[in-house]
């Protein structure tokens, strides 16, 4: 009842996140929506450390937001380098890898 | 490994002495020098010279307490058994094995090979001092002189060889030097063809010495010298005929290297190479390299060809070298290049050491190479000397000599005893060799011989007589008449005297010097005494004889040119050098009635009985004739007689006044009984055939390149391109032609039917598959985002589903 609340939240944001790595065509708000997406994953992770009394479940979560931190700072460069070249950022006329 | 040599009998005694121990480093040395020179020589201050000059003085030291060593043997064994059979002292290490036979290299020291040492060795030291002037300034000086160093070591490897192999070794040095040092101004195409020519030559006749090796080792079963004389001396061979074969091949193989006839022709050629060289090669070293490998082995060449058997007028080695005398005499009169005229004189000389050989006159011959070596080395170093002070540079004696023996007084004198010692007058070494020779012809019952002998000697003084009026005497011309500072008013005569000569530009350059050369006077070019302002004009230096480097071996060697005969003069009753190498013949000399002719034929006849006798019985006799009586010997020397001499120093007489009245009256226009036969080649047809004829060099050298070679060699290639082109490329188009419709078969069936099928159909599903799936690969990363979270949904209800 208690870890339901938890993941219902984090379920919520998930779709949310999903959504918009889905649906949006700013690369940066992509980018943000898989933020939502490891952050839901975080959330997950601490709800069941909690449940099972267990400090992996920390240590893990800790450890998804540093490699979420570095993640965000390849892509927000990768995203400016675009930004550079095409002076936009929408992903759909990124289609060069168009098989 | 060391084989001493062993003590066969009581008579026989045995060599000792440091010196004779240790000769194995006479060759030794040079071959270290010649090293040191290739590597160190151009860094030296002199070239490279100083370690030739010294390395030659070392084996002449040697070489001389060798001798004194040998000759303190002889002596003392001659005190305690009272012969003088000494035993040879054989040293031998192993090189190398092959097939359970061993072959040795070392030494073999008898009188023989003492002889050649002190010979070639004295010799070189002489020729390397004189070289330092006369090349001196050469783009190749260090290279001149290691080939030199080498070429002497050659000699001395060969000249030491206790046995086949080794003397094959130094025998192929000395050619390969020979190439080398012939070819020394290779920037002149003449120069180059003859050095190719000589070591071309020489390659023939050394496929003889190969073959008669090989057949020594298979009659004998031993390579060894020693082993080879002595079987051979006692019989202990299964046929005759092979024996007989062998000394063929090995003859052939003597006859090129000491330029006989046929094959002599390289030797003139040869003269192409500096002065020094040819004085060296064609005094002491490469030519005498055949005389030395018969009288090495004589027993084989005694035995093999029958020698001094009764009623024997003619065998080969005699035969060819009489042939050689007379020829290369008569080619000598018709030379222009005073270089020319020596190297026919040597061949002629060369005849006379084979024909002694081939008369059995063994010690003559020996000596005869023993006192050539010394007088024909100062002729050519005379001729070297005029050429490099007194005639910039040129050999031709009508153009550019004459006159000069005033201001030359050590090159004249040195001439002039050499001539003497090579025409044979009497009281000069070269009369108490060659007249041996002849005498012991005719003793020895060859009459032919002897004829040719006599004949020869008269051709000898002619030719040398025309050689020396030309250069020395008369006016000068050219650059004798530069050098001496007078008009050359003979240049009109000059032309038209060489108008009829044989080959004017061949003999012009032949020795020219490099033009870097910077020797004194050499700034003027060697042939711009051509152009007449030079002739009046002042010398830019005394006329003078050549510098001490020349002129002091010119003088030792001239002193020996008359001393060395008194070591074998039998006219005065010396017998001293014949003492010395008589054990190296191999045979015994059949001594007891001496000086009676029908005694010896008698003796001949019986030793050759009793060989016959020894070969029917394999060698089963020849143990009980060991003892008392050898199955083959050679005769003793001849008494000498004045009487037997006379007819051979008449002609001598009679050649010299001949020469010197016909030189007189061709050369100087002088009236004397001797003019009428002047212009005899303009009106006589038979006269102006033989002046062709010899002048041609009787066409051996047209016969040799264009008919022999051609001969061989166009249909040998005609007949290798027809085999190349109907049956080598037959096959090959055959080969290639199945190959190819194989691989057309291979192609068709299985390469297009099989696998190109399924690599097509492998191709085609791949291509299809991609199409299919390529609408996936939009481009855009939201659609990649579908999938990946579509993926992971169905992968999600796959999991629960399965673990519910």
């Amino acid at each position: 009842m208690y870890a339901a609340n938890f993941l219902l939240l984090s379920a919520v944001l998930f779709s949310i996140g999903v959504f918009g790595v889905i649906a949006r065509k700013n690369a940066v708000m992509v980018l943000m929506s898989i933020e939502l997406i490891l952050n839901s994953v975080n959330l997950n992770l601490i709800a069941f450390s909690l449940m099972n009394d267990d400090v992996d479940g920390n240590v893990f979560a800790l450890f998804v937001i540093a490699v979420a931190a570095a993640e965000v700072g390849v892509g927000l460069a990768m995203v400016l380098m675009i930004y550079r070249n095409r002076r936009s950022i929408a992903l759909d006329e990124l289609s060069e890898m168009k098989g | 490994m060391l084989l001493a040599a062993e003590e066969t009998s009581h008579a026989v005694g045995e060599a000792s002495g440091w010196f004779i121990e240790h000769a194995w480093l006479i060759p030794v040395i040079p071959a270290i020098a010649f090293f040191l020179i290739i590597f160190f020589g151009k860094k030296m201050p002199r070239g490279g010279s100083e370690f030739g000059i010294a390395s030659m003085l070392a084996a002449f030291a040697i070489a001389a307490g060798t001798a004194w060593d040998w000759i303190a043997s002889i002596s003392d064994h001659k005190k305690v058994a009272g012969n003088y059979e000494v035993e040879a002292l054989i040293k031998q290490w192993t090189w190398w094995q092959s097939g359970g036979t061993e072959f040795g290299i070392g030494q073999h020291i008898d009188g023989l090979a003492v002889m050649a040492l002190i010979l070639v060795a004295f010799i070189s030291t002489l020729v390397q001092i004189y070289s330092t002037e006369y090349v001196r300034g050469d783009r190749r000086y260090t290279h001149f002189f290691a080939s030199l160093t080498l070429f002497s070591a050659g000699m001395l490897t060969m000249v030491l060889a206790p046995n086949m192999v080794q003397l094959i070794l130094g025998w192929e040095i000395m050619g390969l030097c020979s190439f080398m040092l012939i070819g020394h101004w290779w920037e002149e195409l003449p120069n180059a063809k003859a050095a190719l020519k000589a070591f071309f030559t020489v390659r023939v006749g050394d496929m003889g010495l190969l073959v008669g090796t090989a057949m020594l080792l298979g009659i004998f079963g031993t390579l060894d010298i020693k082993g080879i004389n002595e079987l051979a001396a006692a019989g202990e061979f299964e046929s005759k005929n092979m024996l007989m074969w062998a000394a063929v091949a090995l003859f052939i193989a003597c006859i090129g290297k000491s330029g006989q006839f046929p094959l002599h022709t390289w030797l003139p050629d040869a003269m192409a190479g500096p002065t020094p060289v040819s004085s060296l090669l064609h005094s002491s070293t490469m030519v005498v390299a055949g005389v030395f490998l018969v009288a090495r082995i004589y027993p084989v060449f005694h035995v093999g060809l029958e020698i001094n058997i009764a009623d024997q007028s003619f065998n080969l080695v005699a035969v060819i070298g009489g042939i050689t005398v007379l020829i290369a005499a008569l080619l000598a009169f018709v030379q222009n290049d005073i270089k020319k005229v020596l190297a026919y004189s040597t061949v002629s000389q060369l005849g006379y050491m084979m024909m002694g050989l081939g008369v059995g006159a063994w010690t003559a011959s020996v000596f005869h190479i023993f006192t050539h070596a010394f007088f024909k080395c100062a002729l050519f170093l005379a001729a070297g000397s005029i050429s490099h002070t007194a005639s910039h540079h040129s050999f031709d004696m009508k153009k550019d000599m004459g006159g000069i023996w005033r201001k030359m007084p050590v090159t004249f004198g040195v001439w002039m005893i050499s001539t003497a010692a090579l025409c044979g007058v009497p009281f000069f070494s070269g009369f108490f060799s060659k007249d041996e020779i002849i005498d012991s012809a005719k003793h020895y019952d060859y009459t032919v011989f002897y004829i040719v002998g006599i004949v020869g000697a008269f051709m000898t003084t002619a030719y040398m007589t025309r050689a020396t009026y030309l250069t020395f005497f008369g006016t000068p011309r050219g650059g004798a008449a530069h050098f001496m500072g007078v008009e050359d008013h003979s240049a009109h005569d000059a032309h038209e005297v060489h108008g009829h000569s044989a080959h004017p530009e061949e003999s012009e350059h032949a020795d020219g010097h490099l033009p870097d050369d910077d020797h004194g006077h050499g700034a003027h070019g060697h042939d711009d005494h051509h152009a007449p302002a030079h002739h009046s004009r002042p010398l830019p230096f005394a006329p003078t004889d050549s510098p001490w480097q020349i002129a002091a071996p010119l003088l030792i060697l001239g002193i020996l040119a008359i001393g060395s005969g008194y070591l074998n003069a039998p006219a005065l009753g010396i017998y001293w050098f014949e003492h010395h190498t008589e054990s190296s013949i191999g045979l015994p000399i059949a001594h007891g009635e001496e000086g009676e002719e029908h005694g010896e034929e008698a003796a001949a006849a019986e030793g050759e009985e009793g060989g016959e006798e020894a070969a029917a019985a394999e060698g089963e006799e020849g143990a009980a004739h060991g003892d008392d009586a050898a199955i083959y010997s050679v005769p003793p020397p001849p008494k000498f007689k004045w009487v037997n001499a006379a007819p051979g120093l008449g002609l001598v007489a009679l050649g010299f006044v001949v020469s010197l009245g016909m030189s007189m009256a061709v050369f100087e226009r002088k009236k004397n009984p001797f003019t009428p036969l002047v212009g005899l080649t303009q009106r006589s047809k038979i006269a102006r055939g033989g002046h062709t004829v010899l002048v041609n060099k009787y066409g051996l050298d047209s016969l040799y390149e264009n008919i022999i070679v051609r001969a061989v060699a166009y249909p040998i290639s005609k007949a290798a391109y027809w085999v190349n082109q109907n049956i080598i490329d037959a096959i090959v188009n055959g080969a290639g032609k199945s190959g190819k419709r194989a691989g057309d078969m291979v192609y068709r069936y299985i390469d297009q039917g099989l696998v190109d099928r399924a690599v097509n159909a492998s191709g085609t599903a791949a291509s299809e598959s991609g199409h299919a799936a390529q609408s996936v690969q939009s481009g855009k990363v939201n659609q990649y985002g579908a999938l990946l979270f579509g993926a992971a949904a169905v992968g999600a209800i796959v999991l629960i589903l399965t673990n519910a």
